[in-house]
């Protein structure tokens, strides 16, 4: 080829990459401008207050009601609960992995890890209803088991991949002249993972939580599936609850085009998003503290 | 004495990490056992190669297997290429400024938006704005576009992989920096990108929420694959056996037999991409 001819293919493509950057902020650009568009449409016919404070979610009523309480409150149980059970679990095994398992026992528990968090949150929620379901009517003597429980219970399991995998990092990444040192003071292994690496690996571990928090406020299909969908003011974790990502994901299919109703789903995503990205960001911003942290 | 006392309490205290970590296991084989304990039973050459009939109560799931693959297609054709140019883009041409920044953040925070958002974006976007109605290519675009972030994070870090070096030397001998990229960066980095691929797309195929309103169908008669038209896909079809079918009971085989062929994909997936993986680290070393 010749010269000027290799020479133009060359600026042309560099022009081509750099659009496709532009893409990814055209995405988020787009993203957030569909959520703000519709949501300030909404919010001429319903106002924000009312919205954010009230407690009641009928929107199909004869006097349609959009109260978000229920539906956050619903969120944030599954969410509190799913956190209960995998936050101790996450960071004992992310612990048991970087410290006491072998490298053979690694090779064997990281691609498990991995395994479960490709499995598809729909397939999640099947098991929510064949096997957790029945489990938790029969131990807790009600007639389904379709409830905040349930929820949080497969919600745990979702988020467990990525909180073991973030601390497991951050504990691996602990400076080994600490464990050292404090095996040098006469410290048990115990002691050291308990007394020294875990502190050290603290702003590290909250990021897997956070991260795992986002995760778990996003997730749509086995909430969807596993918690029973009553638009209640939910009071316990027996309790069926309507978490945001279901109530958007039932009745977007049913709500005609540019009514309120369907504003008000977009309204509901616009709390969604700035719910999980404040999570993601307090992640983020842990995950640096400690990357700045271990730097020095 | 104080040393076997110590001794014990250090085994106790091995065993609870050990114990939470068997637990972790155990969610995994309860999964697994589950699934192809009752879904087995179901399998068969038939299953796979029938069409839904008798209202899905009888027949295959041959439609939804179709469905997925030609989705997860489109979502590939438009991921990949834009995924890679954008890393490319980061990687060997972006100067470290304020734009360059900004579209890394942009590219973080898009990986932690939920699935559904990307739903309702897809339908606001291709089915609605665009026109292209509920259809194959709005639901395949829409997981293109929640499968883009991952893409460019998986081929950034592939690219990072490779030595300065070997850029020099191929700029050193007359190449110009599209030549270099294409002859020379991209056929190293390739098994790393492959993997990112891999991965990302058997995600996309298990994907649910983005899919429920840009073109999933309850029931499609025949196979058809039009990509104007709406389509059944296999995550789909098992939430709607299981929860949204008429007779529930009655359809529950096969929603099992559906939901061991979506994990055996899924997992086979993932094993191409462990192998990938395996293969390019043992080369590497």
């Amino acid at each position: 080829m010749k010269y000027k001819a290799r020479l133009s293919l060359d600026i042309f493509f560099k022009y081509v990459f750099k659009a496709t950057g532009l893409l990814v902020l055209a995405l988020l650009g787009g993203i957030l401008a569909m959520l703000i568009y519709n949501s300030f449409s909404f919010f001429m016919d319903v106002k924000p207050l009312d919205f954010i404070t009230g407690i009641e979610w009928n929107p199909t009523a004869k006097i349609p009601k959009y109260g978000m309480v229920p539906l956050i409150l619903s969120t944030t149980i599954v969410t509190f609960g799913a956190m209960i059970i995998a936050i101790p679990l996450g960071i004992g095994t992310a612990a048991f992995i970087s410290e006491y398992a072998s490298p053979r026992l690694k090779n064997i528990l990281k691609p498990t890890i991995e395994m479960l968090a490709a499995i598809p949150s729909v397939v999640i929620g099947f098991l929510g209803i064949v096997v957790v379901s029945p489990g938790i009517a029969n131990l807790a003597d009600l007639s389904n088991g379709l409830n905040a429980l349930n929820g949080a219970i497969l919600l745990a399991v979702m988020a467990l991949p990525t909180i073991i995998t973030v601390a497991e990092d951050a504990i691996h990444a602990v400076p080994k002249t600490y464990k050292e040192a404090s095996y040098g003071v006469g410290a048990t292994k115990w002691q050291t993972l308990r007394k020294v690496v875990i502190p050290a690996a603290a702003p590290g571990i909250i990021a897997a939580v956070m991260l795992g928090v986002g995760r778990a406020i996003g997730e749509t299909m086995t909430v969807l599936m596993a918690t029973g969908n009553a638009s209640i003011l939910p009071t316990g974790m027996f309790d069926s609850v309507k978490t945001m990502t279901a109530t958007i994901a039932i009745e977007m299919g049913e709500v005609p085009y540019q009514t309120t109703h369907y504003f008000a789903l977009y309204a509901i995503a616009t709390v969604l998003f700035i719910m999980t990205l404040a999570a993601n960001m307090l992640g983020e911003y842990f995950i640096n503290r400690f990357r700045k942290y271990h730097a020095a | 004495m104080l040393r076997k006392s110590q001794k014990l309490t250090s085994v106790i205290e091995w065993g609870t990490l050990l114990l939470s970590t068997l637990l972790v296991c155990f969610f995994l084989v309860v999964v697994i056992w589950e699934i192809v304990s009752k879904g087995a039973s179901q399998l068969s050459w038939e299953f796979v190669t029938q069409v839904p009939t008798d209202g899905m109560t009888k027949g295959g799931i041959l439609t939804p297997i179709i469905g997925t693959v030609l989705l997860t297609l489109i979502t590939a054709l438009f991921s990949i290429p834009f995924g890679v140019a954008c890393a490319i883009y980061l990687q060997e041409y972006a100067e470290d400024n304020w734009l360059t920044r900004t579209i890394r953040a942009s590219i973080r925070n898009l990986s932690g938006v939920p699935s559904i958002i990307y739903g309702l974006f897809g339908l606001a976007l291709f089915v609605q704005a665009l026109q292209f109605g509920t259809s194959l290519i709005a639901a395949g675009l829409t997981l293109g576009l929640l499968s883009l972030p991952y893409i460019i994070t998986t081929t950034e870090e592939a690219l990072m992989r490779i030595p300065n070096s070997t850029r020099e030397a191929a700029l050193a001998v007359g190449a110009t920096k599209f030549e270099t990229i294409k002859d020379v960066i991209i056929p190293s980095a390739m098994s790393g990108i492959l993997t990112g691929v891999v991965l990302t797309l058997s995600r996309a195929a298990g994907e649910t929420a983005p899919i429920l309103f840009t073109g999933a169908a309850f029931y499609i008669n025949g196979t058809s694959g039009f990509v104007n038209q709406e389509f059944m896909a296999l995550p789909y079809h098992l939430y709607m056996l299981s929860t949204q079918h008429q007779s529930i009971d009655e359809v529950r085989p096969i929603a099992y037999g559906t939901a061991l062929v979506l994990i055996v994909v899924v997992f086979l997936l993932n094993l191409t991409a462990f192998y990938i993986r395996y293969k390019y680290r043992k080369n590497e070393n």
